[in-house]
Protein backbone atom coordinates (compact mmCIF):
# COMPACT_ATOMS: atom_id res chain seq x y z
CA UNK A 1 0.00 0.00 0.00
CA UNK A 2 3.11 2.68 1.14
CA UNK A 3 4.75 1.85 -1.67
CA UNK A 4 1.46 2.22 -4.26
CA UNK A 5 1.16 6.20 -2.35
CA UNK A 6 4.66 6.18 -2.74
CA UNK A 7 4.45 5.52 -6.83
CA UNK A 8 1.40 7.73 -7.29
CA UNK A 9 2.81 10.92 -5.54
CA UNK A 10 6.20 10.31 -7.28
CA UNK A 11 4.28 10.07 -10.67
CA UNK A 12 2.47 13.55 -9.50
CA UNK A 13 5.68 15.30 -9.25
CA UNK A 14 7.10 13.89 -12.48
CA UNK A 15 3.82 15.09 -14.09
CA UNK A 16 3.95 18.54 -12.15
CA UNK A 17 7.55 18.84 -13.35
CA UNK A 18 7.65 17.41 -16.84
CA UNK A 19 3.80 19.35 -17.59
CA UNK A 20 2.21 16.15 -18.37
CA UNK A 21 -1.39 16.13 -18.49
CA UNK A 22 -3.18 14.73 -15.62
CA UNK A 23 -3.74 11.05 -15.11
CA UNK A 24 -7.86 11.18 -14.16
CA UNK A 25 -8.58 10.10 -10.79
CA UNK A 26 -10.50 6.75 -10.69
CA UNK A 27 -12.51 5.48 -8.04
CA UNK A 28 -14.37 2.48 -6.92
CA UNK A 29 -17.69 2.64 -5.85
CA UNK A 30 -19.72 -0.02 -4.11
CA UNK A 31 -23.29 0.28 -3.72
CA UNK A 32 -24.38 -1.05 0.15
CA UNK A 33 -27.84 -1.59 -1.15
CA UNK A 34 -26.62 -4.29 -3.97
CA UNK A 35 -24.03 -5.73 -2.01
CA UNK A 36 -24.56 -8.87 0.04
CA UNK A 37 -21.12 -9.91 1.03
CA UNK A 38 -20.00 -12.47 -1.33
CA UNK A 39 -16.48 -10.86 -0.23
CA UNK A 40 -15.32 -11.83 -3.92
CA UNK A 41 -13.68 -8.48 -4.38
CA UNK A 42 -12.00 -8.40 -0.80
CA UNK A 43 -10.62 -12.16 -1.73
CA UNK A 44 -9.39 -10.50 -5.04
CA UNK A 45 -7.99 -7.22 -3.74
CA UNK A 46 -7.49 -6.67 -0.07
CA UNK A 47 -5.53 -3.65 -1.37
CA UNK A 48 -8.83 -1.50 -3.13
CA UNK A 49 -11.58 -3.19 -0.74
CA UNK A 50 -12.03 -3.65 2.89
CA UNK A 51 -14.82 -5.66 4.51
CA UNK A 52 -16.97 -4.80 7.57
CA UNK A 53 -17.83 -6.55 10.20
CA UNK A 54 -20.59 -8.16 8.91
CA UNK A 55 -18.52 -8.93 6.28
CA UNK A 56 -20.02 -6.18 3.76
CA UNK A 57 -17.54 -4.68 1.01
CA UNK A 58 -16.17 -1.08 2.23
CA UNK A 59 -14.13 1.03 -0.70
CA UNK A 60 -9.87 2.29 0.95
CA UNK A 61 -9.19 5.86 0.52
CA UNK A 62 -12.12 6.72 -0.82
CA UNK A 63 -12.59 4.59 -3.29
CA UNK A 64 -9.41 5.54 -5.38
CA UNK A 65 -7.67 3.14 -7.17
CA UNK A 66 -3.77 4.02 -6.85
CA UNK A 67 -1.46 4.18 -10.62
CA UNK A 68 -0.89 0.95 -11.64
CA UNK A 69 -4.19 -0.96 -10.25
CA UNK A 70 -6.63 0.11 -12.75
CA UNK A 71 -6.96 -3.00 -14.03
CA UNK A 72 -7.11 -4.82 -10.84
CA UNK A 73 -10.20 -2.26 -10.31
CA UNK A 74 -12.03 -3.55 -13.63
CA UNK A 75 -11.52 -7.30 -12.56
CA UNK A 76 -13.19 -6.26 -9.31
CA UNK A 77 -16.54 -4.97 -11.53
CA UNK A 78 -16.16 -7.96 -13.68
CA UNK A 79 -16.66 -10.35 -10.76
CA UNK A 80 -19.17 -8.92 -8.42
CA UNK A 81 -21.81 -11.38 -8.64
CA UNK A 82 -24.41 -8.70 -7.34
CA UNK A 83 -23.25 -5.82 -9.79
CA UNK A 84 -22.96 -3.66 -6.90
CA UNK A 85 -19.04 -2.23 -7.76
CA UNK A 86 -18.93 0.42 -10.82
CA UNK A 87 -15.42 2.21 -11.44
CA UNK A 88 -15.82 5.65 -11.94
CA UNK A 89 -13.54 8.34 -13.89
CA UNK B 1 -23.43 -42.87 1.81
CA UNK B 2 -24.45 -44.64 -1.23
CA UNK B 3 -27.92 -43.87 -2.45
CA UNK B 4 -29.24 -47.83 -2.11
CA UNK B 5 -33.14 -46.39 -2.56
CA UNK B 6 -35.52 -48.47 -4.31
CA UNK B 7 -36.93 -46.25 -7.00
CA UNK B 8 -40.76 -45.89 -7.10
CA UNK B 9 -40.75 -42.39 -9.04
CA UNK B 10 -41.86 -43.50 -12.92
CA UNK B 11 -38.79 -42.43 -15.37
CA UNK B 12 -39.08 -38.87 -16.93
CA UNK B 13 -40.03 -38.90 -20.64
CA UNK B 14 -40.71 -35.18 -21.15
CA UNK B 15 -38.57 -32.83 -19.21
CA UNK B 16 -40.35 -30.15 -20.30
CA UNK B 17 -43.93 -30.86 -18.81
CA UNK B 18 -42.34 -33.74 -16.21
CA UNK B 19 -38.96 -33.54 -14.52
CA UNK B 20 -37.55 -34.81 -11.76
CA UNK B 21 -34.53 -33.28 -10.06
CA UNK B 22 -34.12 -37.00 -8.85
CA UNK B 23 -34.16 -39.14 -11.95
CA UNK B 24 -31.24 -41.01 -12.19
CA UNK B 25 -30.27 -39.59 -15.53
CA UNK B 26 -30.47 -35.84 -13.99
CA UNK B 27 -28.54 -37.49 -10.99
CA UNK B 28 -26.11 -38.01 -13.59
CA UNK B 29 -25.69 -35.76 -15.73
CA UNK B 30 -28.10 -32.51 -15.60
CA UNK B 31 -26.24 -30.32 -18.02
CA UNK B 32 -27.89 -31.55 -21.03
CA UNK B 33 -31.31 -31.53 -19.70
CA UNK B 34 -30.94 -27.80 -18.81
CA UNK B 35 -29.24 -27.06 -22.83
CA UNK B 36 -32.16 -28.29 -23.96
CA UNK B 37 -34.90 -26.57 -21.67
CA UNK B 38 -33.22 -23.17 -22.11
CA UNK B 39 -33.43 -23.79 -25.97
CA UNK B 40 -36.92 -24.63 -26.15
CA UNK B 41 -38.78 -24.08 -22.84
CA UNK B 42 -36.68 -21.69 -20.27
CA UNK B 43 -39.21 -22.28 -17.48
CA UNK B 44 -40.08 -26.29 -16.95
CA UNK B 45 -43.02 -27.78 -15.13
CA UNK B 46 -43.43 -30.63 -13.18
CA UNK B 47 -46.61 -32.09 -11.74
CA UNK B 48 -44.76 -34.57 -9.48
CA UNK B 49 -44.14 -33.31 -5.81
CA UNK B 50 -47.22 -31.32 -6.19
CA UNK B 51 -46.32 -29.35 -8.84
CA UNK B 52 -42.65 -27.49 -9.48
CA UNK B 53 -41.27 -24.97 -11.28
CA UNK B 54 -37.23 -24.83 -13.45
CA UNK B 55 -36.54 -21.57 -14.80
CA UNK B 56 -33.12 -22.71 -16.37
CA UNK B 57 -31.64 -19.08 -17.50
CA UNK B 58 -29.24 -17.39 -15.59
CA UNK B 59 -31.61 -14.14 -16.41
CA UNK B 60 -34.64 -15.62 -14.95
CA UNK B 61 -33.10 -17.65 -12.24
CA UNK B 62 -31.63 -14.30 -11.13
CA UNK B 63 -34.96 -12.53 -11.17
CA UNK B 64 -36.80 -14.91 -9.14
CA UNK B 65 -33.82 -14.83 -6.67
CA UNK B 66 -34.45 -11.09 -6.04
CA UNK B 67 -38.08 -11.58 -5.83
CA UNK B 68 -39.13 -11.93 -2.54
CA UNK B 69 -42.71 -10.67 -3.41
CA UNK B 70 -43.42 -13.38 -5.76
CA UNK B 71 -41.48 -15.91 -3.81
CA UNK B 72 -41.18 -17.32 -0.12
CA UNK B 73 -38.21 -19.10 0.92
CA UNK B 74 -40.55 -20.75 3.83
CA UNK B 75 -39.22 -24.39 2.44
CA UNK B 76 -36.16 -24.43 0.32
CA UNK B 77 -36.03 -27.97 0.16
CA UNK B 78 -38.67 -29.72 -2.85
CA UNK B 79 -39.66 -33.31 -0.81
CA UNK B 80 -43.02 -34.81 -0.57
CA UNK B 81 -43.88 -32.51 2.11
CA UNK B 82 -45.79 -29.62 2.65
CA UNK B 83 -43.92 -27.19 4.85
CA UNK B 84 -45.37 -26.65 7.98
CA UNK B 85 -43.26 -24.00 9.61
CA UNK B 86 -44.82 -20.62 8.77
CA UNK B 87 -43.26 -17.75 7.36
CA UNK B 88 -41.44 -15.05 7.96
CA UNK B 89 -39.49 -17.07 10.43
CA UNK B 90 -39.40 -20.58 8.97
CA UNK B 91 -37.98 -23.85 10.62
CA UNK B 92 -34.38 -22.82 10.21
CA UNK B 93 -34.00 -19.09 10.11
CA UNK B 94 -32.64 -17.13 8.02
CA UNK B 95 -32.41 -19.64 5.25
CA UNK B 96 -36.28 -20.56 5.70
CA UNK B 97 -37.01 -16.53 6.78
CA UNK B 98 -39.12 -13.81 4.66
CA UNK B 99 -38.15 -10.06 4.69
CA UNK B 100 -38.46 -8.19 7.14
CA UNK B 101 -37.86 -10.78 9.85
CA UNK B 102 -34.88 -11.96 7.59
CA UNK B 103 -32.60 -9.41 7.52
CA UNK B 104 -32.49 -9.24 11.77
CA UNK B 105 -32.00 -13.32 11.94
CA UNK B 106 -28.97 -12.81 9.45
CA UNK B 107 -27.60 -9.99 11.11
CA UNK B 108 -26.73 -11.85 14.09
CA UNK B 109 -25.04 -14.49 12.41
CA UNK B 110 -22.83 -12.73 9.58
CA UNK B 111 -20.34 -11.57 12.27
CA UNK B 112 -18.87 -15.22 12.27
CA UNK B 113 -19.15 -15.92 9.09
CA UNK B 114 -16.76 -13.13 7.76
CA UNK B 115 -14.26 -13.53 5.98
CA UNK B 116 -11.38 -12.19 8.66
CA UNK B 117 -12.86 -14.58 11.14
CA UNK B 118 -12.92 -17.29 8.67
CA UNK B 119 -9.55 -16.94 7.42
CA UNK B 120 -8.69 -17.75 11.07
CA UNK B 121 -9.31 -21.41 10.35
CA UNK B 122 -7.60 -22.21 7.90
CA UNK B 123 -4.35 -23.46 9.39
CA UNK B 124 -6.90 -26.01 11.60
CA UNK B 125 -8.26 -27.23 7.78
CA UNK B 126 -4.70 -27.58 6.74
CA UNK B 127 -3.71 -29.45 9.60
CA UNK B 128 -7.23 -32.06 8.82
CA UNK B 129 -6.71 -32.13 4.98
CA UNK B 130 -2.97 -33.59 5.80
CA UNK B 131 -4.10 -35.50 8.38
CA UNK B 132 -6.65 -37.26 6.06
CA UNK B 133 -4.25 -38.07 3.65
CA UNK B 134 -1.48 -39.51 6.04
CA UNK B 135 -4.88 -41.67 6.89
CA UNK B 136 -4.69 -42.90 3.28
CA UNK B 137 -0.93 -43.92 3.39
CA UNK B 138 0.30 -47.32 1.59
CA UNK B 139 -2.95 -47.53 -0.86
CA UNK B 140 -2.89 -46.89 -4.50
CA UNK B 141 -6.35 -46.15 -4.96
CA UNK B 142 -8.29 -44.47 -2.43
CA UNK B 143 -11.85 -42.49 -2.31
CA UNK B 144 -11.78 -38.51 -2.88
CA UNK B 145 -15.26 -38.60 -1.73
CA UNK B 146 -15.21 -41.16 0.73
CA UNK B 147 -11.71 -41.43 2.50
CA UNK B 148 -11.56 -37.00 2.31
CA UNK B 149 -14.22 -34.65 1.01
CA UNK B 150 -16.81 -36.03 3.31
CA UNK B 151 -14.82 -35.73 6.40
CA UNK B 152 -13.58 -31.66 6.10
CA UNK B 153 -16.55 -29.85 6.81
CA UNK B 154 -18.21 -31.83 9.50
CA UNK B 155 -15.08 -31.53 11.58
CA UNK B 156 -15.03 -27.84 10.79
CA UNK B 157 -18.95 -26.91 11.52
CA UNK B 158 -18.41 -29.40 14.27
CA UNK B 159 -15.66 -27.37 16.20
CA UNK B 160 -17.63 -24.06 15.02
CA UNK B 161 -21.10 -25.01 16.85
CA UNK B 162 -19.34 -26.97 20.05
CA UNK B 163 -20.77 -30.43 18.43
CA UNK B 164 -18.52 -33.62 19.32
CA UNK B 165 -15.84 -33.93 16.14
CA UNK B 166 -16.64 -37.48 16.02
CA UNK B 167 -19.98 -37.40 15.09
CA UNK B 168 -19.73 -37.51 11.54
CA UNK B 169 -21.38 -40.16 11.14
CA UNK B 170 -24.34 -39.34 12.81
CA UNK B 171 -24.45 -35.42 10.42
CA UNK B 172 -24.29 -37.53 7.32
CA UNK B 173 -27.29 -39.49 8.17
CA UNK B 174 -28.97 -36.45 9.17
CA UNK B 175 -27.92 -34.92 5.73
CA UNK B 176 -29.32 -38.01 3.61
CA UNK B 177 -32.11 -37.90 5.48
CA UNK B 178 -33.62 -34.42 4.91
CA UNK B 179 -31.46 -33.45 1.65
CA UNK B 180 -31.02 -36.74 0.03
CA UNK B 181 -34.25 -38.45 0.48
CA UNK B 182 -36.88 -35.89 -0.40
CA UNK B 183 -39.09 -38.55 -2.29
CA UNK B 184 -39.43 -40.92 0.91
CA UNK B 185 -42.78 -40.69 2.51
CA UNK B 186 -43.66 -37.81 4.72
CA UNK B 187 -43.83 -39.85 7.80
CA UNK B 188 -40.36 -41.18 7.24
CA UNK B 189 -39.24 -37.85 6.74
CA UNK B 190 -41.01 -36.45 9.84
CA UNK B 191 -39.45 -39.46 11.83
CA UNK B 192 -35.88 -38.16 10.69
CA UNK B 193 -36.78 -33.82 11.30
CA UNK B 194 -37.48 -36.14 14.69
CA UNK B 195 -34.44 -37.04 15.45
CA UNK B 196 -32.46 -34.22 14.39
CA UNK B 197 -34.09 -32.40 16.90
CA UNK B 198 -33.50 -35.29 19.56
CA UNK B 199 -29.74 -35.03 18.93
CA UNK B 200 -29.62 -31.15 18.90
CA UNK B 201 -31.39 -30.89 22.43
CA UNK B 202 -28.72 -32.75 23.99
CA UNK B 203 -26.31 -30.45 22.42
CA UNK B 204 -28.54 -27.27 23.28
CA UNK B 205 -29.13 -28.21 26.90
CA UNK B 206 -25.86 -29.59 27.41
CA UNK B 207 -24.71 -25.72 26.56
CA UNK B 208 -26.99 -23.88 29.00
CA UNK B 209 -25.62 -25.63 31.54
CA UNK B 210 -22.06 -25.22 30.20
CA UNK B 211 -21.50 -22.24 28.31
CA UNK B 212 -18.32 -22.54 25.98
CA UNK B 213 -17.06 -20.00 23.29
CA UNK B 214 -18.90 -21.75 20.05
CA UNK B 215 -21.49 -21.18 18.05
CA UNK B 216 -23.91 -22.48 19.70
CA UNK B 217 -23.71 -20.76 23.17
CA UNK B 218 -23.52 -17.73 21.06
CA UNK B 219 -26.89 -18.21 19.63
CA UNK B 220 -28.39 -18.66 22.91
CA UNK B 221 -26.73 -15.25 24.09
CA UNK B 222 -27.78 -13.43 21.31
CA UNK B 223 -31.06 -11.24 21.09
CA UNK B 224 -33.23 -10.29 17.98
CA UNK B 225 -35.78 -7.30 19.01
CA UNK B 226 -34.19 -6.79 22.68
CA UNK B 227 -35.05 -10.60 23.42
CA UNK B 228 -33.59 -13.82 23.88
CA UNK B 229 -33.54 -15.89 20.50
CA UNK B 230 -36.45 -18.23 20.40
CA UNK B 231 -35.52 -21.99 21.57
CA UNK B 232 -37.19 -23.18 17.95
CA UNK B 233 -35.38 -20.22 16.54
CA UNK B 234 -32.03 -21.56 18.26
CA UNK B 235 -32.28 -24.57 17.40
CA UNK B 236 -34.21 -24.21 13.56
CA UNK B 237 -30.45 -22.41 13.23
CA UNK B 238 -27.82 -24.57 14.38
CA UNK B 239 -30.04 -27.55 12.41
CA UNK B 240 -29.53 -25.13 9.37
CA UNK B 241 -25.49 -23.98 9.78
CA UNK B 242 -24.70 -27.77 10.45
CA UNK B 243 -27.18 -29.39 7.63
CA UNK B 244 -26.17 -26.45 4.60
CA UNK B 245 -22.41 -26.73 5.90
CA UNK B 246 -21.67 -29.96 5.31
CA UNK B 247 -22.50 -31.98 1.64
CA UNK B 248 -22.71 -28.19 -0.03
CA UNK B 249 -19.04 -28.21 0.69
CA UNK B 250 -18.29 -31.88 0.60
CA UNK B 251 -19.88 -31.96 -2.90
CA UNK B 252 -17.89 -28.81 -3.93
CA UNK B 253 -14.62 -30.38 -3.02
CA UNK B 254 -15.76 -33.96 -4.88
CA UNK B 255 -16.90 -32.60 -7.81
CA UNK B 256 -13.52 -30.66 -7.77
CA UNK B 257 -11.36 -33.57 -7.07
CA UNK B 258 -13.33 -35.28 -10.00
CA UNK B 259 -12.83 -32.86 -12.18
CA UNK B 260 -8.84 -32.75 -11.93
CA UNK B 261 -8.82 -36.22 -11.79
CA UNK B 262 -10.41 -36.62 -15.11
CA UNK B 263 -8.91 -33.32 -17.02
CA UNK B 264 -5.44 -34.09 -17.61
CA UNK B 265 -4.30 -30.69 -19.18
CA UNK B 266 -6.04 -28.83 -16.53
CA UNK B 267 -4.25 -31.28 -13.75
CA UNK B 268 -0.99 -30.80 -14.82
CA UNK B 269 -1.59 -27.11 -15.59
CA UNK B 270 -2.91 -26.62 -11.66
CA UNK B 271 0.23 -28.57 -10.86
CA UNK B 272 2.86 -26.32 -12.69
CA UNK B 273 0.95 -23.40 -11.83
CA UNK B 274 -0.61 -23.50 -8.28
CA UNK B 275 -0.47 -19.34 -8.33
CA UNK B 276 -3.88 -20.38 -10.69
CA UNK B 277 -5.52 -21.90 -6.88
CA UNK B 278 -7.70 -18.76 -6.97
CA UNK B 279 -9.40 -18.66 -10.41
CA UNK B 280 -9.60 -22.40 -10.33
CA UNK B 281 -11.62 -22.20 -7.12
CA UNK B 282 -14.31 -20.08 -8.42
CA UNK B 283 -14.56 -21.81 -11.78
CA UNK B 284 -14.79 -25.44 -10.00
CA UNK B 285 -17.77 -23.14 -8.30
CA UNK B 286 -19.32 -22.05 -11.32
CA UNK B 287 -19.09 -25.43 -13.53
CA UNK B 288 -19.67 -27.62 -10.96
CA UNK B 289 -21.97 -25.44 -8.42
CA UNK B 290 -23.49 -28.22 -5.52
CA UNK B 291 -26.42 -26.27 -4.75
CA UNK B 292 -29.39 -25.47 -6.50
CA UNK B 293 -32.06 -23.93 -3.91
CA UNK B 294 -36.23 -23.42 -3.74
CA UNK B 295 -38.68 -21.29 -2.85
CA UNK B 296 -42.49 -21.54 -3.32
CA UNK B 297 -44.70 -19.40 -5.24
CA UNK B 298 -46.08 -16.72 -3.17
CA UNK B 299 -48.58 -15.08 -5.28
CA UNK B 300 -49.09 -16.27 -9.04
CA UNK B 301 -46.31 -14.28 -11.46
CA UNK B 302 -45.11 -14.62 -15.00
CA UNK B 303 -41.64 -15.65 -15.73
CA UNK B 304 -40.11 -15.54 -19.32
CA UNK B 305 -44.62 -15.74 -20.65
CA UNK B 306 -44.97 -18.99 -18.08
CA UNK B 307 -47.09 -18.24 -15.39
CA UNK B 308 -46.20 -19.66 -11.92
CA UNK B 309 -49.05 -20.39 -9.72
CA UNK B 310 -49.21 -19.57 -6.10
CA UNK B 311 -48.35 -22.48 -3.57
CA UNK B 312 -46.04 -24.20 -5.92
CA UNK B 313 -42.63 -24.93 -5.73
CA UNK B 314 -40.09 -23.23 -7.62
CA UNK B 315 -36.09 -24.76 -8.25
CA UNK B 316 -33.43 -22.24 -7.94
CA UNK B 317 -30.44 -23.97 -10.16
CA UNK B 318 -27.83 -22.10 -9.73
CA UNK B 319 -25.85 -24.25 -11.51
CA UNK B 320 -28.03 -24.20 -14.53
CA UNK B 321 -27.31 -20.22 -14.31
CA UNK B 322 -23.91 -20.77 -13.98
CA UNK B 323 -23.85 -22.85 -17.60
CA UNK B 324 -26.14 -20.15 -19.20
CA UNK B 325 -23.88 -18.93 -22.57
CA UNK B 326 -26.27 -16.19 -22.45
CA UNK B 327 -24.34 -15.55 -19.09
CA UNK B 328 -20.76 -16.69 -19.57
CA UNK B 329 -18.33 -16.82 -22.44
CA UNK B 330 -17.59 -20.61 -22.99
CA UNK B 331 -20.03 -21.64 -20.42
CA UNK B 332 -19.40 -25.03 -21.08
CA UNK B 333 -15.98 -24.96 -20.86
CA UNK B 334 -13.93 -25.45 -17.97
CA UNK B 335 -11.65 -22.26 -18.01
CA UNK B 336 -9.09 -22.99 -15.19
CA UNK B 337 -7.52 -18.86 -15.46
CA UNK B 338 -11.16 -17.40 -16.06
CA UNK B 339 -10.24 -14.12 -15.38
CA UNK B 340 -14.32 -12.95 -15.09
CA UNK B 341 -16.12 -15.25 -13.20
CA UNK B 342 -19.43 -13.50 -12.27
CA UNK B 343 -21.32 -17.16 -10.84
CA UNK B 344 -23.57 -17.40 -8.41
CA UNK B 345 -22.63 -20.91 -6.88
CA UNK B 346 -23.49 -19.47 -3.30
CA UNK B 347 -27.24 -17.63 -4.46
CA UNK B 348 -27.93 -13.81 -5.45
CA UNK B 349 -29.78 -11.63 -3.52
CA UNK B 350 -30.14 -10.98 0.75
CA UNK B 351 -30.29 -15.32 0.89
CA UNK B 352 -26.26 -15.26 -0.45
CA UNK B 353 -25.03 -18.51 1.21
CA UNK B 354 -23.98 -17.39 4.94
CA UNK B 355 -21.60 -19.58 4.95
CA UNK B 356 -19.60 -18.83 1.59
CA UNK B 357 -16.29 -17.61 2.54
CA UNK B 358 -15.62 -21.00 4.76
CA UNK B 359 -16.85 -22.82 1.50
CA UNK B 360 -13.98 -21.22 -0.15
CA UNK B 361 -11.67 -22.10 2.83
CA UNK B 362 -12.36 -25.23 2.67
CA UNK B 363 -12.62 -26.23 -0.78
CA UNK B 364 -9.01 -23.75 -1.49
CA UNK B 365 -7.23 -25.48 1.18
CA UNK B 366 -9.07 -29.29 0.26
CA UNK B 367 -7.48 -28.74 -3.49
CA UNK B 368 -4.50 -27.08 -2.85
CA UNK B 369 -3.51 -29.74 -0.36
CA UNK B 370 -4.09 -32.96 -2.06
CA UNK B 371 -2.37 -31.35 -5.19
CA UNK B 372 0.53 -31.06 -2.97
CA UNK B 373 0.40 -34.13 -1.43
CA UNK B 374 -0.99 -36.42 -4.62
CA UNK B 375 0.40 -34.18 -7.60
CA UNK B 376 -0.46 -36.95 -10.13
CA UNK B 377 -3.58 -39.25 -10.06
CA UNK B 378 -6.79 -40.22 -12.12
CA UNK B 379 -9.91 -41.55 -11.84
CA UNK B 380 -9.57 -44.97 -11.20
CA UNK B 381 -13.12 -46.70 -12.88
CA UNK B 382 -15.89 -43.70 -13.98
CA UNK B 383 -18.41 -46.07 -13.78
CA UNK B 384 -17.96 -46.48 -10.33
CA UNK B 385 -18.29 -43.01 -9.19
CA UNK B 386 -22.02 -41.85 -8.26
CA UNK B 387 -23.37 -38.66 -7.52
CA UNK B 388 -25.65 -37.51 -5.16
CA UNK B 389 -29.55 -37.14 -5.40
CA UNK B 390 -31.57 -33.82 -4.85
CA UNK B 391 -30.63 -29.94 -4.86
CA UNK B 392 -26.99 -30.71 -3.66
CA UNK B 393 -24.99 -32.35 -6.09
CA UNK B 394 -21.58 -34.19 -5.93
CA UNK B 395 -20.27 -37.14 -6.21
CA UNK B 396 -20.55 -39.97 -3.15
CA UNK B 397 -18.11 -42.26 -4.61
CA UNK B 398 -15.04 -41.43 -6.03
CA UNK B 399 -12.53 -43.97 -6.60
CA UNK B 400 -9.38 -42.59 -7.68
CA UNK B 401 -5.84 -43.85 -8.10
CA UNK B 402 -3.05 -42.19 -7.21
CA UNK B 403 0.32 -42.12 -9.04
CA UNK B 404 2.19 -40.18 -7.41
CA UNK B 405 2.71 -38.73 -3.89
CA UNK B 406 5.51 -36.22 -2.37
Amino acid sequence: MNVAIGATKCESLLRFCCRLPERPIMRIVIDAEKCQGHNRCYALAPELVDVDDLGMAQVINGGVVPAGSEDKAHLLVANCPEYAISVVE
Amino acid sequence: MTDTRIRTAPPVIDWATDFDHTDPVWVYNPFPIWEDLRKRCPVAHSDRFNGVYLPTRAEDIHAIAYDTEHFTSRSVVVSTNEPIAVAPIGGAPPITSDPPFHQHARKILLPAFGPKVIEALRPRVVELCHKLIDDMQGRDVVDGAVDYAQNIPPAVIAHMLGLPMEDGDIFRRFIHNTLGNVDAAPEVREAAFGELDYYLDAHIVDHLENPRDDLISFLQNAEIFGNKLSSEHVRGTIALLLIAGIDTTWSAIGASLFHLASTDSDRNRLRNEPELLPTAVEEFLRAYAPVTMARIVKEDVEISGTVLKEGEWCLLPFPAANRDPEAFVDADQFVIDRAENRHAAFGLGIHRCLGSNLARLELSVAVQVWMERFPDFIIEDPSAVTWAPGQVRGPRILPIRVLERS
